[in-house]
C-alpha cells in the first residue's frame, strides 16, 4: 500500500505563538491560578513542544501564553543571552511570534531564564519567567508525588529543616548552594529553580512578576509581585549568599555572581560576571576589570 | 586578554547544516524515499505510531528519515506534530472482535474457532543473516486467501461463558475517558489513563517491567490467551447525523494476558487479564504491556506492592521515552552556574576539612 505523502504545504502551520489558543487559555488559568496561591505548584496539561523536555519546555510554554506581538523578549541561560539553548528558545520566538528580542534586560518585558536572575533590579511591568526541572523542593527528600502533595497541603515541612540540619550537624554550614528553598508569603516552600542562591534575595518584593514552568513535570507555579520570599535557614544559622574574593575581571563589577573561565592547563583562572548584559553595559559605562580589553592601549 | 565565546547562533546553524550532510550521507547514492520506509521498514514505522500516539505511516516514516533512524527521536518529532492538531472528539470504542486478523495465536488452546493463524512472524524463523537481502532478488508473492476470514472469536470471550476470567468490567456511570495528552497526570489514576500512558510508553521500558514480573518481581502467572494482529474501523458518532460514520481502518496489535488469580474475599477465584493494545504491528510491545498492566492492578485484586513494575507511580513517571531522553541529556547544557556554586562549596569545605586535620595534628604534638 503507498502511503498518501503530504507535500510540504500541507503540514499543520502554527499559531502565534505556537501554542493554539485553547492551550493558552488553559495555561493562562494555570497562571492565573498560581499567582492567586502564590508558590502552590498548579498542575497544566503540558503539551508536547519542538523542543526537549528538560530544555525549558515549561518556560517556553509560559511565555507562549502570555507573549503579546508588543512585548520584548530576553531569553538568558547561565546568566548570559549567547549560551547555545537562549539562542535556539529566542530563536523560535522570533520565528513563531516574530516578537521583537533584546539583550538588555532593562528593555525587556518578558524575561525567560534558566539558573540565573539578571543583576539589575527588575521593575513593575516586567516578568520573570523560570525554566524549572524539578518543581518540587521536596523531591529529594520524597520521591513520591503523591506524598509531596500531601506534605505541602498541610504544610508539613518538618523534613526539610531536619534535612537543612542535617547539613549543618555535619558540615557545620547547609550543604544546599542552588536550588535553595524559600518560604512564599509565609505558606508554601517552593523551589526557586536551580538558581545560585546568590540570586534568592532578588526574589523577595520584587516588583516584577515571576512565573515558573515545568514542563516535564507540568506544574506552573508564580510569585506576585512586591510577596515575601524567604529562604529557609535557622537563627543562629542565618542564611547567606555566596561572596567572591575578587570583582569581575572585565568590568569590575563587585556583589554580583560569577562564573570561573579557565585560561590554561596550568591553573590560570579568571573570574567574570555570569549576566553577561550587565557586564557589556558596565564596560560600555567605562568600567574596567583588571583583565578588560584595553582599547586605547591596543590602539 | 580575554574575549568570552560568542557566536552561538552561527555554530548552531552550522551544526545543522553538518546534519543535513550527514543525514542525505553518500551523494552518489538515492535518497530513501518515503514510500520505501514504510514498505520495507514497516515495524520501525508501526513503532514510531505508537509510541508517538499518531496513526499516520506517512508521517511517521518521514519523522524516521529526519531523525536518521532514530527511534525516540522519530518519536518526538511526530509528537511534536501531533500536539499542534486539534481534537475533534473521541471515536467510539473499538471492535477488535470484528478485527480481520492477519495473525491471531493463542497459548491457552491447542485449537480453537477461527484457528491458530501465524501472519507475518519472525517466529520459528532461524536468525541467519541471509545474503540474498544483500541484493534485490525477487521475492514470492504470499499466499493468501481468496476471501476475508469470518470475525474470529476472542480467546476471552471463550473463558467467560464458563464465568472463568473477569469480565471486561464497567466505567462508572458517565465517566469520559481520560486523555493524557490534554490533562495533567495525577496519581493514583484509572486504568483508562494508565492504559493509555503504556501504549504510548517506551517499548524498551515496559519490556524489561514486564520481563522483571516474569523472573520472580511480581509473578502475575501469565499466559498469552490471545495475541492478534489485523485491522479495526474506527467509527465517531456524529450527533448533528444521528449515526456515526467511519474514519477509516488501522492496524492495531492486541494482548489479552491471563493471569491465574486465587480469588480474595472480594473476588471468587477466576482469570484474571492484563490488557495491551498498540498501532500496527508490534506483538513485544503489546505483550509486555499487558503483563504491565496486570501488575500495576495489584492494589485491585489486594495483592502485596512488593515490586517495581506494580509501582504506578513509578512505572507510569518514567515510562515516557520522550520525557526520559529530554532529562537526561538536558545534562549536557551548560549548568556552570550551579557548578560554580558547588565547587565554591567544595573548596571551601575541603579548606575547612584541612584546617580540622591539621588541628589534629597540633594537639597530638602537643
Ligand atoms: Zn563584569
Amino acid at each position: 500500500m503507498t502511503p498518501d505523502v503530504p507535500t510540504s504545504a500541507g503540514l499543520a502551520t502554527y499559531n502565534f505563538a505556537y501554542l493554539d489558543e485553547q492551550t493558552k487559555r488553559m495555561i493562562r488559568r494555570a497562571i492565573l491560578k498560581a499567582i492567586a496561591i502564590p508558590g502552590y505548584q498548579v498542575p497544566f496539561a503540558s503539551r508536547e513542544m519542538p523542543m526537549p523536555y528538560g530544555w525549558g519546555t515549561g518556560g517556553v510554554q509560559v511565555t507562549a501564553a502570555i507573549l503579546g506581538p508588543k512585548d520584548v523578549l530576553k531569553v538568558i541561560d547561565q546568566g548570559a543571552d549567547d549560551t547555545t539553548n537562549a539562542v535556539s528558545i529566542r530563536a523560535f520566538f522570533q520565528k513563531v511570534a516574530n516578537v521583537a528580542v533584546t539583550t538588555k534586560t532593562r528593555e525587556a518585558t518578558i524575561i525567560q531564564t534558566r539558573h540565573r536572575i539578571p543583576e539589575e533590579k527588575l521593575t513593575a511591568g516586567q516578568t520573570l519567567v523560570y525554566q524549572v526541572p524539578i518543581p518540587e523542593p521536596l523531591r529529594f527528600l520524597e520521591p513520591r508525588e503523591t506524598e509531596t502533595r500531601k506534605m505541602h497541603a498541610l504544610e508539613e515541612y518538618g523534613l526539610m529543616h531536619v534535612k537543612l540540619y542535617e547539613d549543618i550537624a555535619k558540615n557545620g554550614h547547609i550543604a544546599t548552594t542552588y536550588a535553595y528553598p524559600v518560604k512564599v508569603e509565609g505558606r508554601y516552600v517552593m523551589d526557586p529553580s536551580p538558581t545560585p542562591k546568590f540570586d534568592n534575595p532578588k526574589m523577595h518584593r520584587s516588583e516584577a512578576l515571576q512565573l515558573f514552568g515545568a514542563g516535564r513535570e507540568k506544574r506552573i507555579y508564580a510569585v506576585p509581585p512586591y510577596t515575601e520570599v524567604v529562604s529557609l535557614d535557622f537563627e543562629d544559622h542565618p542564611f547567606e549568599i555566596q561572596t567572591f574574593d575578587k570583582p569581575c575581571a572585565l568590568c569590575g563589577a563587585e556583589n554580583v555572581y560569577l562564573d570561573e573561565v579557565v585560561l590554561d592547563d596550568k591553573g590560570g583562572r579568571m573570574f567574570v560576571c555570569s549576566d553577561t548584559d550587565h557586564c557589556e553595559e558596565r564596560c560600555a559605562n567605562g568600567h574596567r576589570g583588571h583583565l578588560a580589553y584595553n582599547k586605547e592601549a591596543a590602539e | 586578554m580575554y574575549v568570552a565565546v560568542k557566536g552561538g547562533e552561527a555554530a548552531i546553524s552550522n551544526a545543522h547544516r553538518l546534519l543535513a550532510d550527514r543525514r542525505r550521507g553518500d551523494r552518489s547514492l538515492p535518497a530513501i524515499g518515503i514510500e520505501q520506509i514504510v514498505a520495507q521498514l514497516g515495524l520501525a514505522v508501526d513503532r514510531v505510531m505508537a509510541e508517538a500516539s499518531l496513526y499516520d505511516r506517512a508521517l511517521a516514516a518521514l519523522a524516521v528519515r529526519q531523525a536518521r533512524g532514530d527511534m525516540i527521536e522519530a518519536i518526538f518529532i511526530l509528537r511534536a506534530y501531533r500536539t499542534t492538531l486539534p481534537r475533534f472528539g473521541y471515536s467510539k470504542p473499538v471492535e477488535t472482535g470484528v478485527m480481520l486478523v492477519e495473525r491471531r495465536v493463542s497459548a491457552t488452546y491447542k485449537d480453537l474457532p477461527g484457528g491458530q493463524l501465524l501472519g507475518p512472524t519472525f517466529d520459528y524463523t532461524h536468525r541467519l543473516l541471509d545474503p540474498s537481502l544483500l541484493g534485490d532478488e525477487p521475492v514470492d508473492t504470499a499466499l493468501e486467501r481468496d476471501e476475508p476470514g469470518e470475525p474470529v472469536m476472542r480467546v476471552s470471550d471463550i473463558l467467560a461463558g464458563e464465568g472463568l476470567v473477569e469480565d471486561d468490567g464497567n466505567l462508572p456511570e458517565g465517566h469520559v475517558a481520560g486523555d493524557l495528552t490534554r490533562e495533567p497526570l495525577e496519581f493514583p489514576m484509572a486504568r483508562d489513563l494508565r492504559l493509555q500512558a503504556l501504549a504510548r510508553g517506551d517499548e524498551g521500558f515496559l519490556l524489561a517491567l514486564g520481563y522483571s514480573t516474569q523472573r520472580g518481581y511480581a509473578r502475575t502467572h501469565p499466559f498469552v490467551g490471545e495475541v492478534r494482529i489485523g485491522e479495526v474501523e474506527v467509527e465517531l458518532d456524529m450527533p448533528e447525523l444521528g449515526f456515526s460514520v467511519s474514519l477509516g481502518r488501522i492496524q492495531v496489535t492486541e494482548c489479552q494476558m491471563v493471569n491465574q488469580f486465587k480469588g480474595s474475599a472480594k473476588n471468587p477465584p477466576q482469570f484474571t487479564r492484563g490488557y495491551g493494545l498498540v498501532f500496527g504491528q508490534s506483538e513485544r510491545k503489546a505483550m509486555a504491556m499487558s503483563l504491565v498492566d496486570r501488575a500495576l492492578r495489584a492494589e485491585e485484586f489486594g495483592e502485596d506492592i512488593v515490586a517495581p513494575a506494580q509501582d504506578e507511580e513509578f512505572v507510569i513517571s518514567h515510562s515516557d521515552n520522550v520525557q526520559a531522553t529530554g532529562f537526561v541529556e538536558h545534562l549536557k547544557l551548560p549548568h556552570y552556574v550551579d557548578f560554580q556554586a558547588e565547587l565554591d562549596l567544595v573548596r571551601r569545605m575541603r579548606r575547612e576539612y584541612e584546617e580540622r586535620a591539621d588541628a589534629v595534628m597540633r594537639d597530638a604534638a602537643e
